[in-house]
């Protein structure tokens, strides 16, 4: 199926075609689309008039930036030096294992969660910490994670 | 030339009428929900709304921003910033009582409301208590007393997204003193003598690099905020973002008159939202009042502000790296000279500065160089904020005068160590920086003794760690974490840093030699003395302090190839004697000698031999021995 990047093109547009902009507008299109398909790449360096490799050297450079689709909710689960300590490793293996992941597959099967971890939240007085979407969550263990992605799984079977 | 949106005179009326509606409204009952990160995470706006509700269903009048006409009656609600002890939030403060609630839900608003909105009675349960006192005002919380605020004087007392509070708290009056009694030579004088040093890292004086680019002579000039907090550990500069924008705005415009700069770029990472929704609701108003823009207060002088966000590459802390991250490129360091201030964004004279440094220009502009030399130590002058965190009772962000000891941060504020375990290290300056132990308690932290220590203040991550933290881990951890972010432009830190982190590994792994160490050593000098930034040459701070200050703890790894700490006490295999039948197999092919035992007669294993190889485990025909 060919997606549709009418909403892509309006975003590139209102950013003036800009070369500078070219961050902001990989991460306006990300939030909308929630990764960066090759065609969206394409019409990028198209409209900005630039080559697709520059547009895939800075799409490739940053961490935020996904070339794969990614879940419906994206968990980030904080491995900076405050969480590590306060054991938020334990945390990411359980629900790594809940979501069942292997290797580098970071999406689960259903397409609900995509797991990824994340240098640090600024929540260090209350690690470890873990993202969900955008709301952080304090003083996660193992139990409780998984207590939260199950809840979310209800609420979506309830929809 | 354009009409000023506020003219000088409107500035000054409105400035009246803000200080006049504040006054108003510290005689009412004001109540100031925390909206930080921290307290956000663990529900207040939760209670904020409910408390909003509840009100006005009791027919409440409720203020949520300051009221410019007198008269009204009823109560302040506030999202104030960030308090610093996220530990014990959601925070409530109620003032002019004084008094400042903990832990508070959705389930305690009612009967605050009731008890003491409407009652003027202090709950007890919800009052912080520590070591069997409990504690009604903020102030006289062990955690505060010890402190010293400037930066963050008005953060948890004001409401972050209410300019007019700023302006009532001498906001934007800085500036304004800047604009029209002072020459841009005056505003870089003042700051050279203030003595500020750059509060990012390498503590440059910040009155220098705008002197540079003042003199500079250039069509176009750039005034940077690196907001790109990226040490792992570290959360003052989003302190300041969220609880306090407008001051790096002001900040801002006033390096903007010394310099003659007339843009300014804020860049913050991408896992701050928070911080980036207050910055955009602060320059906004600050656009609509006039405060940015053209020809301000009919000054002649424009300034303009944007917003970038991170991506999410911890290297794009690093100048040049951060200012091609702004031109939308990969954001990778160059070789320098030439330096920022004179090749900086799109190639001009540009002035970057971290968040903090900005914040606290306008008390120096508004008080003078003098009063703030006269906090600090002689090289080192001002506060600085401290991100306290890890193993540490109270965690949280902690402003105090430079020259404040480690054991006045972590035992007078922090509260000692958790859970009544031993004080072993503290991490300062995160990936870059390096470990202070036990005989580095009493020094006075500042930028000149902790270099002399081979560690940095760095931006000021504290990360306190108890006797049971092997160091070995905490330098793997580090160096992963570098590792994953050299953004592979030079060989010394791309290839450098990953052949560091396999020999951490193998040593964690307890499969390490000696030889290793004096390799980390070698790579170490090698890698500091090369690569092309300070991402690079400073990687391995956290390897060569550790193998300093805790050699001991490598030795357990690489010599005994079993870490007390890490392996936990038990460390060799055991024999059940119920199990064994004494074969004597085991005996015959441990390689140390180390099991002793009779035929016919349960073998024993001698811990003190025994390396941990595992031989015997596999030898046994009866399964008789259990791994260590």
């Amino acid at each position: 199926m060919k997606q549709d990047l009418s909403r892509a093109s309006e975003i590139i547009e209102r950013y003036d075609c800009a070369e500078h902009n070219l961050i902001a507008i990989m991460q306006e299109i990300q939030a909308e689309y929630k990764y960066l398909s090759q065609d969206v790449l394409l019409l990028i360096a198209q409209k900005l008039d630039i080559s697709a490799a520059r547009v895939y050297s800075v799409a490739t450079f940053y961490e935020n930036f996904s070339l794969e689709a990614k879940g419906k909710n994206i968990i980030k689960i904080c491995d900076g030096t405050a969480c590590h300590v306060r054991k938020s490793q334990p945390i990411y293996e359980a629900v790594h294992q809940y979501l069942g992941l292997t290797g580098k597959k970071k999406t689960s099967d259903d397409g609900m969660f995509t797991l990824e971890t994340v240098a640090c939240l600024g929540a260090c007085s209350l690690a470890p910490a873990m993202m969900v979407n955008n709301e952080v969550h304090a003083k996660m263990t193992p139990e409780s994670a998984l207590e939260l992605l199950e809840s979310m799984r209800r609420e979506e079977a309830a929809q | 030339m354009k009409m000023a949106k506020l003219p000088r005179e409107t500035f000054h009326v409105r400035q009246l009428t803000a200080k006049n509606a504040l006054k108003r409204s510290t005689q009412e009952t004001t109540v100031l929900v925390c909206a930080g990160t921290g307290c956000v995470a663990n529900g207040s706006m939760k209670v904020y709304e409910y408390l909003k509700n509840a009100c006005q269903e009791r027919g409440i009048n409720v203020a949520v921003s300051l009221r410019e006409e007198a008269g009204e009656k009823g109560i302040h609600l506030k999202k104030s910033g960030c308090h610093g002890f996220c530990e014990i939030g959601p925070l409530v403060a109620i003032e002019p009582m004084g008094i400042i609630y903990t832990h508070v839900h959705e389930a305690d608003c009612d009967e605050i409301i009731e008890k003491t909105l409407l009652g003027g009675e202090v709950i007890e349960r919800l009052l912080y208590q520590f070591e069997g006192k409990t504690y009604r005002s903020r102030d006289d919380i062990p955690f505060y007393k010890g402190q010293k605020r400037v930066l963050m004087k008005n953060s948890g007392k004001s409401d972050a997204e209410d300019i007019n509070e700023y302006i009532a708290n001498d906001g934007y009056a800085a500036f304004e003193k800047a604009l029209f009694e002072m020459t841009d030579v005056e505003i870089c004088n003042t700051i050279i003598d203030s003595g500020l040093r750059g509060r990012g890292g390498g503590g440059f004086p910040t009155g220098r690099k705008w002197d540079s680019v003042r003199k500079n002579k250039a069509d176009v000039k750039y005034v940077v905020c690196n907001g790109d907090e990226g040490d792992p550990g570290a959360f003052m500069d989003q302190g300041v973002m969220e609880g306090n924008p407008h001051s790096i705005i002001e900040g801002m415009l006033i390096a903007g008159l010394a310099t003659g700069a007339s843009e300014g770029y804020i860049y913050v990472r991408a896992e701050y939202p928070l911080a980036v929704e207050r910055l955009r609701i602060a320059i906004a108003k600050a656009e609509e009042m006039g405060l940015l823009g053209d020809n301000i207060m009919d000054s002649g002088f424009n300034f303009h502000m944007h917003i970038n966000r991170g991506a999410g590459a911890f290297v794009c802390g690093e100048g040049s790296a951060l200012t091609a991250s702004i031109e939308g490129k990969r954001g990778m360091p160059r070789v320098k000279p030439p330096r920022t201030v004179d090749h900086g964004l799109w190639e001009k004279p540009t002035v970057l500065n971290n968040v903090e440094t900005f914040g606290n220009v306008p008390q120096i502009i508004l008080k003078g160089a003098a009063w703030y030399r006269s906090i600090g130590t002689g090289n080192s002058s001002g506060t600085k904020t401290f991100a306290l965190t890890g193993n540490v009772v109270n965690t949280g962000l902690v402003e105090v005068p430079m020259g404040t000891t480690l054991r006045e941060i972590i035992f007078d504020i922090g509260g000692g160590i958790k859970n009544g375990k031993k004080f072993k290290a503290v991490q300062i300056g995160g990936p870059s920086g390096g470990c202070l132990t036990e005989e580095h308690l009493d020094m006075p932290l500042d930028f000149d003794s902790l270099k002399k220590l081979g560690a940095i203040i760095g931006s000021g991550g504290l990360v306190v760690m108890d006797e049971d933290t092997c160091m070995v881990e905490v330098a793997r951890f580090f160096m992963h974490f570098t590792q994953n972010e050299s953004c592979g432009k030079c060989v010394p830190c791309r290839e450098g840093t990953k052949r560091m982190l396999e020999i951490l590994e193998r040593i964690i792994h307890n499969e390490g030699s000696e030889e290793d160490l004096d390799l980390l050593e070698e790579l170490s000098n090698t890698i500091s003395s090369t690569a092309l930034c300070g991402l690079g040459q400073s990687a391995c701070k956290p390897v060569m302090s550790t193998l300093k200050y805790f050699r001991n703890e490598y030795l357990y790894h690489v010599r005994d190839h079993h870490c007390p700490i890490c392996d936990g006490a038990k460390r060799h295999p055991v024999i059940d004697p119920e199990k064994c039948k004494g074969c004597g197999k085991c005996r015959k092919n441990c390689p140390m000698e180390a099991i002793e035992g009779s035929a016919k007669k349960p073998h024993v294993i001698d811990g003190a031999k025994c390396i941990n190889c595992g031989a015997c485990i596999q030898n046994c025909p009866f399964g008789a021995i259990e791994e260590g």
